[in-house]
């Protein structure tokens, strides 16, 4: 607490009564706002439109004037305080965010986890019993194994070769726009758009055009979502391959062009083939790139839920952890188990987790 | 073997990599181009036809029709022009040469005699997109013949909706992150390693893991359903990666410059807004468009905290709701997608430059 060596003169060295009471007041005054407006929103009758406006606006000026007004008292702190506080003030909403609605939630997931369906009763580890035998939530395992697998490696390895053929071919953007663009839509639509790729009817006519191609071949059609199970998990994950690939292709691409062009041209005069190159030299220096994007997307199909939800709904042996979660939630009311299925989720990502800390650590960002 | 590749091979490998290049990217192009053209054809060719058929190709064409006896025995073989059919032949369609023979009218007995000729379906309409937009009735002419009224869904307020929600979910948590990202990198205070890595950590926590205790927090808060609940969850959704997508930018930017504006006697909150905003821009744009596209596809977390209620329903959940309510309503499911993926289609073109290169900066060196 010695304060005197370190003072310039620019400012009071000490807490004056009005500092503190402006300390206090501020932040009241913009919880007291923010609430209000809260309150009108709530409120309102306002058309759509207009509506949306105000709150956007209301959404953006609010934001910068809470960091505004906090910093501004901070401001008329003495110097030695001013240094201490700031950077809780910039961390501050951040670390409060984040442990009101993602820290502590786990926490208290983890903790209803070990309760039955309205979290009255502790049951100990009966959840994570019953999740490992009910056949339903196997099953969910099991499609979540075969998502992760499967999309992770169809992703990586076709993202892989669309970004090393892009580089050599003559029309590298255009190429690029349409695998990405896929990243726009969501998967909402994009479950419409492949209603018309899997949509199946008895007859010759069809509408959905995988069916049109194979009743053409001579066979008869079939419902690729609904029949040959467990198989109907892959026709879903084409669609998550379908809109992730481009992401993965991007990133991918960046870093092979990162490459330096001599290293390739001295394999290629050593007589290298390209696809030796690409196995001895590529694929070694942009390793740190495969493994970050591989692990985003491991996380992603852990997680995925909005494509089984919109293409089957869980059913025809489809369902996913995610989905399953949402089923225990919200139609069986159900909170033991869902917070049991979210925690198993969890457990599955901690290694990811750990993997991330230590690249950290080695980065010297701790 | 790959020795004797020399650089005439180079310029073939070239042409192979544009074809299949090119053959992924018709692959990568075909459901989005089923969606679009579906979106503009009437609802009763939707259902009958492929939407491939509004490109030429071989079609049975009526030329001519025979009246068969009236009372021809159908359980009986069938004689047309001297050659016997069964009844089911000329239900399925029966060649015979290079003419095909198919019931028109089964009760009054009249066949159709149809020849393969060019054709092409090109009856296109704009009715879905008005039927979708507006939240007028509309008729429809249904495959059958008969008329049916419907009430258009009225996208337009769920459009507004959207808005509302995604720029301040997309602002937000890029305001918050950058202001945390700053400290982090720049400044000293007590619990920074420990709130880093807890955000780190954060970074692969699946979101469903926080549902539950955050949906019983809003329901006693009286958030649910309210923009600003919405806000928050998709902030603290996504604030572990902009954090850390922010840090590797901002903590890349030279030491001298800080050192230079502190000697200035710059204060924290100007060196952050007229020195780190302005040269992260890359960054920021990038971001931004990943929690744009993100926020605005994203179905799990709307349908959590909005749930259904027209008034504050966005565009994902207004398709996925035509999905089941409506599921053969193709026609308005398709324009409704189309319309869904316009603005998020429009800002990644718009903004795909800055895209790649915060990712370059970003994701790839860190």
């Amino acid at each position: 607490m010695d304060v005197s060596k370190t003072m310039d003169t620019r400012s009071n060295q000490r807490f004056t009564p009005k500092v503190i009471l402006l300390s206090i007041l501020v932040p009241l005054l913009n919880l007291g706002l923010h609430t209000l407006i809260f309150l009108f929103f709530r409120g309102s009758d306002l058309p759509p439109m207009v509506n949306a406006l105000l709150a956007v606006i209301w959404g953006l000026a609010g934001i910068y004037s809470i960091y505004f007004s906090l910093n501004w008292v901070v401001e008329q702190y003495p110097d030695k305080w001013k240094d201490r506080v700031i950077p809780y003030v910039f961390v501050g909403p951040a670390v409060l965010l984040l442990g009101w609605l993602l820290f502590l939630p786990t926490l208290r997931t983890l903790y209803l986890s070990f309760f039955n369906a309205d979290s009255t009763q502790f049951v100990g580890f009966a959840n994570f019993a019953a999740v490992f035998t009910d056949r339903l939530l196997v099953t969910a395992l099991r499609n979540n194994l075969m998502w992760v697998v499967f999309g992770t490696l169809a992703c990586v390895i076709l993202g892989l070769l669309i970004a090393v053929l892009a580089d050599r071919s003559s029309f590298e953007r255009l190429a690029k726009a349409v695998v990405f663009m896929p990243m726009a839509i969501s998967f909402v639509a994009a479950g419409v758009i492949w209603k018309f790729i899997y949509y199946y009817q008895p007859g010759a006519d069809q509408i959905g055009l995988l069916n049109a191609i194979i009743v053409n071949m001579g066979f008869q059609p079939q419902g690729w979502l609904s029949m040959v199970q467990p198989w109907n998990n892959l026709f879903l994950i084409v669609i998550l391959v379908w809109m992730q690939t481009g992401f993965a292709m991007v990133i991918f691409s960046a870093a092979i062009k990162g490459i330096p062009e001599d290293m390739l041209e001295a394999a290629r005069m050593d007589g290298a083939g390209e696809i030796r190159i690409f196995f001895k030299i590529m694929l070694p220096v942009i390793s740190s790139t495969v493994l970050a994007v591989t692990t985003t997307i491991i996380v992603f199909t852990l997680k995925i839920f909005d494509v089984v939800m919109i293409m089957t709904g869980g059913q025809y042996g489809t369902e996913v952890v995610a989905t399953e979660f949402y089923r225990q939630l919200f139609m069986y009311q159900n909170a033991g188990y869902g917070s049991t299925l979210a925690i198993v989720l969890l457990i599955a990502v901690i290694p990811v987790i750990i993997l991330n800390v230590r690249q950290l650590k080695k980065g010297g960002s701790l | 073997m790959r020795k004797a590749k020399a650089k005439g091979q180079k310029r073939k490998a070239n042409w192979i990599v544009n074809l299949v290049l090119g053959i992924i990217c018709i692959v990568w192009f075909i459901p989005t181009l089923g969606l679009l053209i579906s979106s503009v054809r009437p609802a009763a060719d939707i259902l009958q036809s492929g939407w491939w058929t509004v490109f030429p190709h071989r079609q049975w064409d009526t030329v001519s029709q025979l009246k068969l006896d009236r009372d021809t025995d159908l359980r009986k073989p069938i004689t047309v022009n001297g050659k016997t059919f069964t009844d089911d032949q000329l239900k399925a369609g029966v060649e015979d040469g290079n003419q095909r023979l198919i019931w028109e009218n089964r009760r009054a007995r009249t066949l159709d005699v149809q020849e393969k000729k060019w054709g092409a379906s090109t009856n296109f309409t704009l009715q879905n997109y008005e039927t979708v937009l507006g939240g007028k009735q509309y008729k429809i002419t249904q495959p059958d013949g008969t008329i049916k009224t419907e009430q258009g869904s009225g996208m337009g307020r769920s459009f507004w909706n959207t808005i509302a929600v995604v720029i301040p979910s997309t602002v937000i948590p890029i305001f918050i992150a950058s202001f945390a990202a700053y400290a982090f990198a720049w400044l000293k205070f007590r619990g920074r390693n420990i709130f880093f890595i807890v955000i780190i950590a954060l970074l692969v926590v699946p979101l469903q893991v926080a549902l539950i205790p955050i949906l019983r927090d809003y329901t006693t808060l009286g958030l649910n359903g309210t923009y600003f609940g919405i806000w928050m969850a998709h902030t603290a959704f996504g604030l572990p990666l902009i954090t850390y997508f922010m840090y590797n930018s901002i903590s890349q930017l030279p030491k001298d410059l800080f050192e230079s504006a502190f000697m200035d006697g710059a204060t924290n909150f100007t060196i952050f807004s007229r020195l780190i905003l302005p040269l992260s821009v890359p960054a920021l744009a990038s971001i931004s468009i990943f929690q744009f596209l993100w926020v605005w596809n994203d179905y799990l977390v709307s349908l959590i905290f909005l749930g259904s209620q027209p008034e504050v329903q966005v565009l994902s959940m207004s398709i996925a709701n035509l999905v089941g309510s409506r599921g053969n309503d193709w026609h308005l499911l398709t324009s409704a997608a189309f319309i869904s993926m316009l603005t998020p289609l429009a800002v990644f073109f718009a903004l795909q430059k800055y895209f790649v290169r915060g990712l370059l900066g970003g994701s790839v060196k860190g």
